[in-house]
């Protein structure tokens, strides 16, 4: 038709392209040789600074090209005045600006950009903050842009109030971005401060003074804070409760407190001549500085984990020398000294008993209910009505349940142990692909639960059958249990933590999956050992039995393992204590 | 090229510059067709346009009435003449404008008080100057001032002063600020989707565009104006809803992007009622039917739920409200459509028109028109802007209906924020049975409509009485009028300026064809009153692809580099008759060209960055 304008056609065009394309390549692997070479004759001029510009002008993400820019950029600066390299790096900002344009995720180029700001002899801090802000408000994601403006904030000082009100506007633009809530976690504590039990001098809150270290701040906030964080976090996750931002800056702020770091319980067996140590955390006892004190006399002694897997635990044990404290008449002090930690604990050995223990237990250190570490207990049911608020509205949201069963955990876990069962059952339902997961959480919720029944009732016997168990947790604290029943539940291992039970007598494990029992190790008092229809099936998962020189009854019945030939003359060989072998 | 006549012969005769018209003709020029567009006005866009006030000057200046003339003489054998008319008669009434400012004394209020006295019903084209004569009484009644001036659907002014809120004379702006900016006014909104901006993205006319966001949606609601939570983001941010509601409000507006069977169940029922079983609460059941969906209480369910869907699917594409509004007003896209002929061969002559058709008796076909310098110009298809087109010749089913409209310049906003550069569209739902619900929109300065300082506000509605008997009961509540009932109460209200009452012809329920008309002369509507632009946009690809089945509407315009430059295709490039005025226009478009706003790109990033639940 006549008038119409005439276009090139697509194959014209992509002709065209290919050629393009083909010369550009050609100039690039030049460019690229040229950088190279004179890299490698060491040349650090303007020229190779040019060469470099125009390959990472079209590649940013060329490392060993910044590198080799920064090697020059660095001569530059021993040749050159302050004002000189001032321009230098002026240019070097601009040049990495299109840069980043070209890729607004390059690590290369942030990586540079870093850099030359520190180098700068003059930098402009605010310009680099707009940077962030324009680059933020088109992408809040970008978190190569939120750490050179953690960089920038740092270098330029920003008060904190105001960094709080950069992540109230991006919250409010925005409130799926975890990056404005975590960024939101790091500074609350910093401008409301939890108050510390002994009101501080000065008697303001610290705005101007230097950020305290990581590592002596409690990471805490204030409640007044804390009530309006709550409210925020309320809106967020009422108006989306699928947004799982909002539910992990909740869950901050519920938080656990860190615990205090002591020695929870020390141990001591005068038939075994054996020490044993828990602590509240995993440590390495042979680096921490533990130190023994018996009658007074420091002992030199060999500290080792539970299980030679571990070379951080909560449980360390000792053997004292030979005849130290055998003689059943004798009283005994111990001081066990964490001197790292500036503390200790104290245990004694009485006349006439075989053992004995001094320790903090469970319930003690509110360890299970501090889960959550809001002491008010009224801010927590306030949280739980509102949860439970929108759960009505919401019933079959996972984050909604999961948080309700928190929160019920740190007000009460035995009253409500019977609603978060229910609410595992039907977070398992609404949520399959996690259903492990919530399988283990219940697990170790059930065992905290019995922890705590098993300490009122002061006992120890640790009695968990039929629990659904998939996982075993908080062996720590069965340190002194000598009798365990997990029969009837859905355990596939007995794992090296298991070794934690040292005064084990009795272990029943009957119906269960039980396939491995490396955690059956080196236990000194265990005699007896129930494990009906489990899933054991070769001679070198019972290998973990030999290492207990008491063991005198197995019970073995239901496993395949008792199908293997000869497996009686076998096991005799393998565990010559044993006594009663069922099969 | 004033004296030099024009080609003789046309594919496609455009008559009218409004959005239909434009769009079509630049469809036709796009595929290669001969289109000669031309309009009787001094201006582009119609009753679409937004006009500064030199061109508003001019409009006025050439309003006479042509006189009919005798071109039987350029007659053949067997044709008849159809005459046509003057488009601006019969779409503008009841025009009345008061001014409530004054520096020195109490003249214009005297002036104003007067005027509605002396506004008859069918006012037509005196009406129009009769806006004249009542902005140069106003201005003669002070030397400080202003000129103001009035137009048809988009009103200019440039104020030489800036008013002067008669509560704050101590307010006296300084003349630097004021000194040469153009105000624009402007009324319709766009749905950031549906056919218009589909077409400007698919066409690349949206490179010859800029365009804002709404910013915030309000409702008025028991004598205040409150902001509609819509976005995620307003809900999360809002305060006036408890949790409970916010968490009613998301998972309604989620349920209902899908159908089910419960909202089957309501078909035939009233919105309102399906609302109101839902349980939401008072508060968003209002928020729901007059803000999110717009409609009313006898709506029906199926209509309210897809317009709230239309709503929701807008939302977050380019911002927090559905709603886009191009910098400059409205009257800015039929001309980039006009541009976009005018590149591919179009050729375009202002402040000319069509005098009559010469129809073919036996076919009924439009074989040429007469143009008012009266050369007879064949062509193949002729459109027409409706008004052009008498009303003995129309069937219309319905009596044409009217719309009413007020522009309004306040001093402040109807709700303050922390920033005073909001653009508000605001829903106010029937103040007493009977009346029509009022849709209003605020702007503010960020979009070169009205001063720093001040507020362009419209209202619009469909008419039951004159605009005046519609609006300005609801002007007198939200703003500070000398009518305001209750002065006491109204002390936070803004201040109204100036206003401007007029009614314009409803566009909408008017069809291409079926007219008294030869078969191949189509006709355009203007613009109707609703916030959509799909009528129009539907219209000129229904008269495209009548005319021409086979071809691609508003293909994408190819870049500059991929066009094939030989022999007679460059004589092609450029329009050829531009007017001084839209000279200037071009050399903007030029530079806007630069920082395209609606590029595919654009979009695709929008959508990334969506905030509408995902259900």
């Amino acid at each position: 038709m006549h008038g119409r304008v005439k276009v090139k056609s697509t194959a014209q065009q992509e002709e065209e392209k290919r050629k393009e394309r083909e010369k550009k390549l050609k100039l690039y692997i030049t460019a690229r040789d040229a950088c190279f070479s004179k890299r490698k004759e060491g040349v650090l001029d303007d020229d190779a600074l040019q060469l470099t510009q125009q390959l990472l002008s079209s590649n940013p993400d060329f490392a060993t090209l910044w590198n080799y820019r920064r090697e020059i950029l660095m001569h530059m600066e021993t040749v050159k005045n302050e004002d000189e390299m001032q321009k230098v790096y002026e240019a070097e900002l601009s040049f990495l600006e299109s840069c980043l344009k070209m890729n607004p995720k390059s690590y290369g180029s942030w990586h540079h950009r870093c850099w030359v700001s520190t180098r700068l002899p003059r930098p402009d801090w605010a310009r680099e903050l707009s940077l962030c802000d324009r680059c933020l408000s088109l992408d809040d994601r970008n978190f190569h842009c939120w750490d050179y403006r953690r960089m920038v904030v740092k270098m330029s000082g920003v008060p904190v109030d105001q960094e709080l009100a950069f992540t109230d506007r991006l919250i409010g633009s925005n409130f799926s971005n975890y990056s404005s809530w975590h960024y939101r976690s790091t500074l609350l504590p910093l401008l409301h401060p939890e108050s510390p039990d002994p009101p501080s001098p000065s008697g303001e809150p610290p705005r101007s003074s230097p950020p305290p270290s990581p590592q002596s701040h409690s990471h805490r906030v204030c409640e007044e804070q804390l009530l309006k964080e709550y409210e925020l976090v309320r809106n967020a996750f009422f108006t989306d409760p699928n947004d799982q931002s909002a539910w992990f800056y909740y869950r901050w702020l519920l938080g656990r407190a860190e615990r205090e770091e002591i020695i929870s319980c020390v141990f001591v067996s005068r038939e075994e001549e054996r020490v044993a140590v828990a602590f509240s955390r995993p440590v390495n006892a042979q680096t921490v500085g533990l130190l023994l004190v018996l009658d007074g006399q420091l002992q030199r002694v060999e500290w080792r984990s539970v299980h030679p897997r571990f070379k951080h635990s909560p449980v360390w044990i000792c053997d004292l020398p030979p005849g130290t404290i055998s003689d059943i008449v004798n009283e005994h002090n111990l001081t066990v000294h964490w001197t790292e930690k500036h503390t200790h604990r104290d245990c004694a050995l009485y006349t006439g008993r075989c053992e004995s223990w001094c320790r903090d237990s469970a319930t003690d250190q509110e360890l299970f209910r501090s889960e959550l570490s809001v002491e008010k207990t009224s801010v927590l049911q306030s949280e739980l009505d509102s949860c439970n608020q929108l759960q009505e509205l919401e019933p079959l949201n996972k984050w909604c349940l999961l948080t309700v069963i928190l929160l019920m955990r740190a007000l009460d876990p035995l009253g409500y142990e019977k609603e978060t069962l229910a609410h595992f059952q039907t977070l398992k339902e609404v949520d399959p692909m996690r259903s492990a997961y919530y399988s283990d959480l219940c697990s170790k919720f059930m065992i905290e639960n019995t922890i705590l029944k098993m300490e009122y009732a002061e006992v120890r016997v640790f009695s968990i059958a039929d629990k659904n168990l998939t996982t075993l947790c908080h062996l720590d604290q069965l340190l002194l249990v000598t009798h365990i029943s997990l029969s009837s539940n859905q355990l596939e291992q007995l794992p090296p933590q298991f070794a934690m039970l040292q005064c084990l007598e009795v272990l029943e494990a009957d119906n269960n999956k039980i396939e491995k029992l490396e955690g059956v190790y080196q236990l000194p008092k265990l005699e007896e050992v129930l494990l009906r229809n489990n899933k054991i099936s070769t001679l070198a998962d019972l290998q973990p039995l030999a290492s207990c020189p008491k063991l005198k009854h197995l019970d073995l019945r239901g496993n395949p393992v008792t199908q293997t030939d000869n497996i009686e003359a076998e096991l005799a060989e393998l565990l010559p204590s044993v006594t009663h072998l069922l099969l | 090229m004033a004296a030099e006549d024009l080609p003789s012969e046309f594919d496609v005769v455009i008559l009218g510059t409004g959005l239909a018209e434009s769009v079509a003709a630049a469809a036709f020029s796009r595929v290669g067709q001969r289109v000669l567009h031309v309009d009787r006005r001094s201006y582009y866009a119609a009753n679409w346009a937004s006009f500064t006030f030199n061109g508003l000057l001019n409009w006025i200046q050439q309003y006479h009435v042509n006189e009919l003339q005798d071109w039987s003489s350029l007659l053949e054998d067997g044709e008849e003449v159809i005459y046509l008319s003057n488009p601006d008669t019969a779409s503008i009434k009841n025009l009345q404008v008061f001014c409530f400012t004054s520096e020195e004394d109490e003249k214009e209020e005297e002036a104003s008080s007067s005027t509605p006295t002396n506004a008859a019903e069918d006012h037509n084209i005196n009406a129009d100057e009769e806006a004249v004569k009542e902005s140069s009484e106003t201005e003669s009644a002070g030397n400080t001032v202003t000129n103001l001036l009035v137009a048809i659907d988009c009103i200019i002014s440039e104020h030489s002063i800036l008013y002067n809120p008669c509560n704050s004379p101590e307010n006296v702006p300084d003349t630097a600020r004021v000194s040469k900016t153009g105000s624009y006014f402007y009324l319709r909104l766009m749905y950031s989707r549906g056919s218009l901006v589909d077409l400007l993205i698919k066409s690349n006319v949206s490179r010859y565009a800029e365009f804002k966001n709404v910013t915030r949606i309000l409702t008025y609601r028991q004598g205040k104006v409150e902001q509609v939570p819509c976005s995620r983001a307003d809900v999360f941010a809002s305060r006036q809803l408890s949790v409970v509601e916010k968490r009613k409000l998301m998972r309604f507006l989620t349920s209902c992007m899908e159908e089910t069977e419960e909202q089957m169940a309501y078909h035939g029922r009233p919105y309102s009622e399906f609302l109101r079983d839902q349980q939401l609460g008072d508060n968003l059941e209002h928020f729901i039917l007059h803000s999110i969906a717009m409609v009313t209480e006898h709506t029906l369910t199926e209509e309210g739920l897809a317009s709230t869907r239309n709503f929701l699917q807008c939302l977050g594409r380019y911002g927090n409200t559905p709603f886009l509004f191009p910098v400059y007003g409205l009257g800015e896209i039929p001309q980039c459509f006009c541009r976009m002929c005018a590149v591919f061969g179009g050729i375009y002559c202002l402040r000319h028109s069509v005098s009559c058709l010469l129809v073919d008796k036996d076919t009924n076909r439009c074989k040429a028109v007469i143009d008012s310098r009266g050369q007879r110009i064949s062509c193949s298809h002729f459109v027409v802007e409706e008004g052009y087109v008498g009303p003995e010749r129309k069937r219309v089913a319905t009596p044409p209906r009217f719309i009413s409209r007020a522009v309004l310049i306040t001093d402040s906003s109807v709700l303050s924020s922390n920033s005073d550069q909001q653009v508000s569209l605001v829903t106010i739902p029937p103040i007493a049975a009977g009346c029509a619900a009022v849709r209003m929109v605020e702007l503010s300065s960020s979009t070169m409509t009205c001063m720093p300082g001040t507020y362009l506000v419209h209202l619009t509605c469909q008419s039951s009485g004159s605009a005046y008997e519609d609006l300005s009961p609801l002007v007198s509540r939200i703003f500070c009028t000398p009518d305001s009932p209750d002065q006491g109460n109204t002390q936070n209200c803004p201040s109204v300026l100036w206003c401007l009452y007029f009614n314009i012809t409803d566009g909408s329920g008017l069809e291409t064809e079926g007219h008294d008309l030869p078969s191949n002369v189509y006709m355009c509507s203007g613009p109707d009153g609703g916030l959509s632009h799909e009528n129009a946009i539907k219209q000129a690809e229904a008269i495209f692809s009548k005319i021409l089945p086979d071809e691609d509407f508003c293909p994408p315009a190819p870049n500059p580099e991929d066009i094939i430059y030989d022999g007679d295709a460059t004589a092609s490039a450029e329009g050829e008759d531009k007017e001084g005025e839209d000279k200037e226009g071009e050399k903007e478009n030029q530079d806007k060209l630069e920082e395209a706003v609606l590029t595919e790109e654009t979009v695709q990033t929008a959508t990334a960055t969506s905030t509408l639940p995902s259900g």
